[in-house]
């Protein structure tokens, strides 16, 4: 049996966007996103037009994961943040309720001050909205609308 | 674990390429990417040492088209082989839809095939996962190389319980997308029943 699914829904999603939007603004950032722990691309705000949002997401659940697995080896739970500073560009990544990835990229404009005291507040709204999607995820009458796939359908992808 | 986003009406599933080292689950992706469109195709990740051997993973994201309105994508990714990256290799596992198990079809490679099958058991047992429940195809690769074992003998050591195989040259390309193909459709049948 593999994991449970990550299912996003429209109302969930627009409050996290809203969250992301306001973090690009509040800690004065140029991209903000959310990825989950396997490195799928929730929500993405700031700059994001020229940045290849797909391998930043991958890469940085590659790095929390390995970051895990030292925090394992020290007897920790987890390191839930993450500072990498580089000479314009800088990365702040914070674990939200051990569930999701919260991405800041910064420049020298903000302060690691004051990105941190923005994510600080917006991890704390972000873990509720996950734990009430988690909880709606794990409902067992929630309808999926797959269970209608045919062979068909699966095999017509794969025409070339 | 897949990924659906009902917004941007999207499936995103994982697919692991798994075996010993050498045995070409680089060179799959490789070849993967080589043949598709850009349009289908995010950029190729490979997280590899100085002499091109796989240090963390390799990573690439795939649309294969809509189903039912969705969009699917596959991300592909690839273990380190090598028996000494073990820690690394169980962090790849995490959250994945489908295994891919490339063999090396040469005889001087039974033994490592039969090793790094072991740990795949071992380390998706310690996720929660065990491989009998997961899209899980074994792909005979080198297949063009002297010195190889017949598939029978290779089906009888390393796929007991018979699932789909694919004899392969993944630096050619034979048998790569057959492979592909194969997990990608266990893991949407999976997507169907509930699981995934």
């Amino acid at each position: 049996m593999s994991a449970p699914q990550m299912v996003m829904y429209e109302e969930e999603f627009n409050q996290i966007q809203t969250i992301v939007d306001r973090l690009v603004r509040d800690a004065n950032s140029k991209v903000v996103f959310i990825i989950d722990k396997n490195g799928q691309l929730i929500a993405a705000a700031g700059d994001t037009e020229h940045l290849d949002t797909t391998s930043l997401a991958s890469l940085t659940a590659g790095n929390i994961a390995a970051t895990g697995g030292m925090a394992k080896l020290l007897r920790e739970n987890e390191f839930n943040t993450q500072y990498h500073e580089g000479e314009k560009a800088n990365i702040h990544i914070q674990l939200v309720g051990n569930r999701v990835i919260l991405v800041v990229i910064f420049d020298n404009k903000t302060s690691l001050g004051l990105v941190r005291l923005r994510v600080k507040k917006a991890s704390e709204e972000l873990n509720g909205i996950f734990e009430s999607l988690v909880r709606k995820i794990q409902d067992p009458d929630r309808e999926t609308p797959f269970a209608e796939i045919t062979d068909d359908d699966i095999d017509n992808l794969f025409n070339d | 674990m897949s990924f659906i986003n009902y917004l941007s009406r999207e499936i995103n599933c994982k697919i692991v390429y798994y075996g010993p080292g050498l045995c070409g689950k680089t060179t799959n992706l490789q070849y993967i990417y080589q043949k598709t469109n850009p349009e289908a195709k995010g950029k190729m990740i490979s997280l590899a040492t100085e002499t091109e051997r796989t240090l963390f993973f390799d990573f690439l994201p795939l649309a294969l088209g809509e189903i039912r309105g969705f969009k699917t994508r596959f991300h592909l990714y690839t273990v380190p082989g090598q028996v000494f990256y073990d820690a690394s290799r169980k962090l790849i596992l995490k959250g994945v839809d489908g295994v891919v198990f490339c063999a090396d079809s040469q005889i001087a490679r039974a033994e490592a095939n039969i090793e790094s099958l072991e740990n795949l058991h071992t380390n998706l047992a310690e996720q929660g996962y065990s491989l009998e429940k997961l899209p899980y195809v074994v792909q005979y690769n080198k297949r063009d190389m002297p010195g190889i074992a017949p598939v029978e003998e290779l089906r009888a050591l390393l796929n007991p319980r018979n699932v789909p195989d694919f004899e392969a040259v993944a630096t050619t390309g034979i048998g790569v997308f057959e492979t592909l193909k194969s997990v990608a459709k266990l893991v949407l049948t999976e997507l169907r029943r509930g699981g995934g």
